[in-house]
């Protein structure tokens, strides 16, 4: 099939940027959308133009790092699918399509599709962990864990950190990533000790990025990849309300 | 031979002996340790944040030391092993199997073809069940059962179930436990992260690493590095054959520099190719997808009896169907380690029985199984990947069984380490899949991630505080030392000449057509005429690579064809030494395929009385020089591998 692509070009993060478009022809309905720029890429570069840049590794949907706005959808149009798992067979002749970054705040873009998501590890690194280090940890059978804690655990943890959800919200907001972990470590009894402190420094992080606060649209759970639902929001909400209230009291009450 | 010396033998003095069970606690009984409090005083980089590069980067942090790490992505998150689906093996014997520390250790000498460490092999079976442990106070939320235990189940290559799994995301789920424990540290301060930092030197000094050479691949800043002991953690080089089931990014240039340095590599030609990948759809390909070898728990492999059969699958009647697996191997079946369960699917093809295009393809079917435990059971247990065949393929293998082919999926062979995991240079240790410590010529599945977190968790957090111990007062140097200097210089020179090129060809077209080389003379059989004419190729192609590559752009901000540009001119120095490595080893074992080495009915014949040992490579910039390192079975008896 024969497509137009109009491709945000922007050559640093001090350049203002703008869409460009490149007619592409005979593109197979098997190629997956990013086999399909690398064709326009290899066209690009025998031409004298430097090809556009944009972020991915693994191809298989689970490394987070691809991160494409696909005409104004983050990853494209079909459900629970990364841009490096769509494929073509999803567009027809004679289509336009827009490819943009992820557009936020917190996501300043580096270069064309390229954008610098580093915030989230903040997010992480200000608690989204359990403290446990190497050589500390108990048999493994000595914590039973109920099997629905663990699945619903192991839902909310695969979470690839695309940053999806933060492109498809209005405000901006890291909330569905936040929640995300949140719920995972909270759903299980090794994650009990450090709850509270856990919900306040991820919020915490979460707002010093740069993030916008969550509205309760919903954007972010339908354009999420992995299916991480929008009730983890509500869960992080009312660890929230508890630790702050732990906080104003004294410890042990 | 024409193409390589022989230097002399090589040894691991480091390795233990006494009783094996009680090898590696003596061992680091004997190891000298690190005051907490010179510690703080102590540089460590991690190249790489994997499971290996991540655990390790996040343990060294937590007893003190100073640790700086690097990954070529935007997040430490990210590294390849973030893709591993099917399991992670431990002998915990939770299911009263018969498994046990030694039967983990045996299956994994065995499956390896009898050619790796008896003793790092041991020791990777002794950790395992502490890994495990580790990774559930993380809070890795692995399968469980009704009563809230832990579940496993089989992997190929072992007849007890040992593999623990969270769906078919053990890779992410571990990673993330990983990170961040990783991130945690980065946090306290105790790591200085650096992603999308490329390692593109290693800095040695008056013998020992004592840094390396990056650039910030946003910015384009070359830097120098500079530390006590420098730990590669950089992944796997199954990339130099363009398609594989490898992330884009995954390379072979931090090995490869360090190789030039003086570090030998061992074994480059073991290679695994495993067996259940979504076949190639056309000329745009750009990676292959594994479909993960736990689906050979419940997926039949079978092609047509006859030649040519173009019905549907669905219209094959059974007694037309070849089980080939079950038909050839009856005792472990479908489940038969990957290198052979690839050379059977590449045979029946060969014969003109695969299917779908090109005939490069087998069924993998699911409807016995579906029938037998219905659909909601094998959608819990495969649905992710039942979903990411259908996307990729447009097909629903809950209808029509799925269409599988080999692909390159995992390198045994790497940088030569001693039981220390230290390489040839004193101060550099190498860990993961860059080293080639313990899967010998076959890797079984689910023992990569087991092998990562054992180094990165509990083996090389020992042995790196051995070496800051032992190795004396370190010389306060910095980046404007002489042989930092040359190091960062040459560097800068390398990606200048890159740049000024500007030929007519595209990386990627290079790399491809390297790929194809490899894949035809040095993949899943190999014949001494194929490696010489591929030994050939290569040097021609790499010649016109430097001639007529054409990397647009400049070396001063995000410049992706460059990085692509000099990972792939460290690949056509690795392939050929792939190929030396393969023509000199004049036997079959494990992933190595020679064509003129077989059983009568097709199998690998080991020669054993030749080719017992490592082969360990020294760079010299001429003709590599081999030397051996001589492999020794005391418990586990070499014996032809047979799984029929
Ligand atoms: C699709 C797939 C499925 C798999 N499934 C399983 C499984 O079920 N069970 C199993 O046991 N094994 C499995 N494996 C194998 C296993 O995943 C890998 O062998 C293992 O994860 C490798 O881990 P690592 O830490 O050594 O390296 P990696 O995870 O590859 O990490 C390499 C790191 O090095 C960094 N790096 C590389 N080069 C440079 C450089 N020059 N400069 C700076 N940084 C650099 C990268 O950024 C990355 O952080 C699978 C592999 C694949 C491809
Ligand atoms: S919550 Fe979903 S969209 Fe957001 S980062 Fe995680 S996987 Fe991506
Ligand atoms: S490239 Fe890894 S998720 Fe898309």
């Amino acid at each position: 099939m024969n497509l137009t692509l109009r491709i945000w070009r922007q050559r640093g993060p001090q350049d203002k940027g703008r869409m460009v478009t490149y007619p592409i022809q005979d593109v197979s309905p098997d190629m997956s959308f990013l086999e399909m720029l690398d064709v326009l890429n290899e066209r690009l570069i025998l031409s004298g133009e430097e090809p556009v840049a944009f972020d991915h590794d693994c191809r298989e949907g689970i490394c987070g790092m691809c991160s494409l706005m696909i005409n104004g959808e983050a990853h494209g149009p079909q459900r629970g699918t990364t841009a490096c798992q769509l494929h073509m067979r999803q567009f027809s002749d004679g289509d336009t399509i827009d490819i943009e970054p992820w557009r936020a705040r917190a996501f300043p873009v580096v270069k064309d599709l390229v954008v610098n998501r580093n915030a989230f590890d903040k997010i992480i690194a200000a608690g989204g962990y359990i403290t446990a280090p190497t050589g500390s940890a108990p048999e493994a059978h000595s914590v039973p864990v109920a099997k629905n804690n663990a699945d619903a655990a192991f839902e909310s943890a695969a979470c690839i950190g695309c940053g999806a959800c933060v492109a498809a919200c209005p405000n901006g907001s890291g909330m569905l990533f936040t929640a995300a972990k949140i719920t995972q470590l909270s759903l299980l009894p090794q994650g009990q000790p450090e709850r509270y402190t856990r919900v306040i420094g991820m919020v915490d992080a979460h707002d010093e990025a740069g993030f916008g606060g969550c509205t309760n649209i919903g954007e972010c759970a339908a354009a999420c990849p992995k299916g991480i639902p929008l009730n983890t929001i509500g869960r992080l909400n009312r660890d929230y309300l508890k630790a702050t209230a732990k906080r104003a009291g004294t410890p042990g009450s | 031979m024409d193409l390589y010396t022989d230097g002399d033998p090589i040894a691991d003095t480091r390795a233990p002996d006494g009783p094996i069970e009680t090898r590696w606690e003596r061992h680091r009984f004997e190891m000298k340790l690190v005051n907490p409090a010179n510690r703080r005083k102590l540089t460590v980089i991690v190249v790489g944040t994997g499971l290996a590069g991540g655990s390790a980067a996040a343990t060294l942090a937590e007893q003190g030391y100073q640790v700086k790490s690097y990954c070529y992505q935007d997040s430490p998150r990210r590294a390849h092993s973030i893709a591993a689906q099917g399991g992670i093996n431990a002998a915990k014997n939770y299911r009263n199997d018969g498994d046990s520390v030694h039967r983990l250790f045996y299956d994994t000498v065995k499956g390896g073809d009898f050619r790796s460490r008896e003793s790092n092999v041991h020791r990777l079976a002794e950790v395992s069940v502490n890994i495990i442990d580790q990774c559930v106070a993380q809070g890795v939320p692995f399968a469980r059962e009704y009563g809230g235990l832990l579940d496993t189940r089989s992997f190929g290559g072992a007849q007890v179930q040992r593999t623990f799994y969270a769906r078919g995301q053990t890779g992410q789920q571990l990673l993330l436990g990983a990170y961040q424990a990783l991130e945690r540290q980065i946090g306290l301060g105790n790591v200085e992260m650096n992603a999308r930092h490329e390692m593109l030197e290693l800095v040695v000094v008056d013998g020992r690493a004592r840094g390396i050479v990056v650039r910030d691949l946003v910015t384009g800043e070359i830097s120098t590095e500079m530390a006590d002991a420098v730990v590669l953690a950089s992944g796997g080089y199954g990339n130099v054959f363009y398609l594989s089931t490898n992330a884009k990014g995954c390379n072979v240039t931090a090995s490869w520099r360090a190789h030039r340095k003086g570090a030998y590599f061992a074994n480059p030609c073991y290679t695994q190719i495993h067996p259940t990948c979504i076949p190639v759809s056309g000329d745009h390909q750009s990676k292959l997808t594994l479909m993960s070898e736990s689906l050979r728990n419940d997926g039949r492999v079978w092609v047509p009896k006859a030649k040519g059969d173009q019905r549907s699958p669905r219209d094959i009647p059974e007694d037309e169907r070849d089980y080939y697996l079950e038909r050839i191997y009856p005792s472990f079946g479908n489940l038969v380690p990957r290198d052979i369960a690839s050379r059977a699917a590449k045979n029946v093809c060969d014969e003109g029985r695969g299917v779908g295009p090109g005939g490069l393809g087998v069924y993998l079917d699911f409807a016995d199984a579906i029938n037998r435990l219905g659909r909601k059971a094998i959608e819990a247990k495969y649905g992710n990947l039942f979903e990411m065949y259908e996307r990729i393929t447009g097909e629903d293998p809950y209808e029509v069984p799925m269409r599988i082919y080999p692909a390159v999926h995992y390198t045994m062979g790497g940088l030569w380490v001693d039981y220390d995991l230290q390489s040839t240079i004193p101060g550099l240790f190498v860990i993961g899949e860059a080293n080639f410590s313990d899967h010998g010529a076959n890797r079984l599945g689910a023992s990569a991630l087991m092998q990562g977190l054992a180094d990165g968790y509990f083996v090389l957090p020992n042995t790196v505080a051995n070496y800051l111990a032992g190795a004396g007062a370190f010389e306060k140097i910095d980046a404007s030392h002489p042989e930092a200097v040359a190091a960062r210089t040459a560097v800068e020179q390398r990606i200048q000449q890159l740049l000024a090129i500007n030929g007519d060809r595209t990386v990627d077209s290079f790399h491809r057509e390297l790929g194809q080389i490899m894949w035809e003379h040095c993949g899943m059989e190999r014949s001494e005429a194929g490696l010489r004419k591929a030994i050939d190729e290569i040097r021609t192609l790499r010649d016109e690579f430097w001639q007529r590559v054409r990397v647009l752009g400049d070396g001063e901000g995000l410049n992706q064809s460059l990085e692509k540009a000099g990972r792939v001119a460290d690949f056509f120095e690795l392939a050929e030494l792939m190929c030396i490595d393969a023509l000199h080893r004049e036997e079959s074992c494990g992933g190595h395929f020679r064509a003129e080495h077989q059983t009568p009915d097709g199998e690998a014949q080991r020669d054993d009385d030749r080719f017992a040992y490592v082969a360990a490579w020294e760079y010299t910039g001429d003709q590599p020089v081999l030397h051996k390192e001589d492999l020794t079975f005391e418990y586990v008896h070499p014996t032809q591998r047979s799984y029929k």
